[in-house]
C-alpha cells in the first residue's frame, strides 16, 4: 500500500528553506559525485562550495579545478538561491546560463559561489551569481541565468520543462 | 601528430573528462563528442535528467576539444565566455555535440555547439563561446 507519490516529506524544522537547500547539495546525484556543500541559504541566496578535488582538475600542468565543475556549481547554486526565494523546492529548468570567466582559479583551489535570484515572475526566475577561490571580491567567473519555474512539486510536473 | 593523436591527447589530459566519462570520435578533422548516461550525470531524479552543469561542461568540452583538434599547441585554450541555451531535458542516454568553429582569429575563437540525444534536428542545447587560443 505504498503511497505512488514520492514526494519529500513535509518537515517542520526551523528553517525550512535550509533544509530544503541543504537537501540540493546531497540528493542530487551530480551535486554528490562533486562534493557540493552548502554554505547558506536565505533571503533569495544561496551560497555553495566544492572543495578541490584530483579527479575534477581541468589541466594537470596547473592543478586548476576544470571550468565544467564551475558551470555546474553555479547552475546549481542558481537553483539553490530559488529555493531560498520561493521557500519551497519546485522543480526548475534552465532556460539559458551565461558565464564570464575572469581568470583560472589557483592551483588546488577549491570554489564558492553566491547566487542571487534578484527577480521571479509566477514563471520565470532571473538569478546572478559568482564564484571565487579565496576572496569574494576577486571573482574568478560571474554568471547570469533565467530559469522556468514548474507549479509546486506534486503528481504530474515531471514534464514541467 | 595526426587529428587522432591531438583528440587522443586532449582527452587523457583532463581528470575532468574523464569524471564525465566523456569520449569523442574524428571523421576527418569533424569532431563529435560523446557523453554516455551514468547515474551520477543527474541533476534531476524525478524526470530523470542530466544536470544542466553537466550539459554545459560537455559542450564547452566539445568545442576545447575540436579546437585542440585544429589549432592543435601544447597549451590548452581558456574559456573566456559562453553561454548556454537549453532546449529540451537531456533524458537518460547518450548525448553527441559537435562543435562549429565560426570564426577561428590570431588570438580568440567564436565558437557554436550543439548537442542532441536520439536525433540531431531535435537539439538538446546549444553553446556559444569565445576561447582564448593558447600560442605556441
Amino acid at each position: 500500500m505504498s503511497d505512488p507519490n514520492t514526494n519529500l516529506p513535509k518537515t517542520h524544522l526551523p528553517n525550512p528553506n535550509l533544509d530544503a537547500a541543504a537537501a540540493m547539495a546531497t540528493e542530487v546525484p551530480q551535486a554528490a559525485a562533486l562534493g557540493f556543500q552548502m554554505v547558506s541559504a536565505a533571503d533569495a541566496r544561496g551560497v555553495m562550495h566544492v572543495p578541490w578535488r584530483e579527479d575534477l582538475v581541468g589541466d594537470p600542468q596547473t592543478g586548476v579545478i576544470a571550468s565544467g565543475v564551475v558551470t555546474s556549481l553555479l547552475d546549481h547554486c542558481c537553483g539553490m538561491a530559488i529555493t531560498a526565494t520561493t521557500g519551497e523546492r519546485r522543480p526548475t529548468a534552465t532556460l539559458d546560463l551565461r558565464i564570464d570567466y575572469m581568470r583560472p582559479a589557483a592551483s588546488r583551489a577549491g570554489v564558492t559561489v553566491e547566487a542571487h535570484c534578484y527577480h521571479t515572475t509566477r514563471s520565470i526566475a532571473f538569478v546572478r551569481a559568482h564564484a571565487w577561490d579565496a576572496d569574494p571580491a576577486d571573482p574568478i567567473a560571474t554568471a547570469q541565468a533565467a530559469f522556468m519555474l514548474a507549479g509546486p512539486v506534486g503528481p504530474g510536473t515531471g514534464g514541467a520543462a | 601528430m595526426t587529428p587522432e593523436d591531438h583528440l587522443r591527447a586532449f582527452l587523457a589530459r583532463a581528470p575532468y573528462i574523464n569524471f564525465l566519462g566523456m569520449t569523442a570520435e574524428l571523421a576527418g578533422d569533424e569532431l563529435t563528442g560523446i557523453l554516455p548516461f551514468s547515474p551520477h550525470l543527474i541533476g534531476n531524479t524525478l524526470l530523470p535528467a542530466l544536470h544542466g552543469g553537466v550539459i554545459g561542461g560537455f559542450l564547452e568540452m566539445t568545442a576545447l576539444a575540436q579546437l585542440a583538434v585544429t589549432q592543435s599547441t601544447p597549451r590548452v585554450h581558456k574559456t573566456i565566455d559562453v553561454t548556454i541555451e537549453y532546449l529540451r531535458p537531456g533524458r537518460a542516454l547518450t548525448t553527441y555535440a559537435r562543435a562549429d568553429l565560426r570564426k577561428v582569429g590570431r588570438r580568440i575563437a567564436n565558437v557554436h555547439v550543439e548537442a542532441w540525444q536520439e536525433a540531431r534536428s531535435q537539439p538538446i542545447a546549444a553553446l556559444r563561446g569565445h576561447f582564448m587560443l593558447a600560442e605556441d
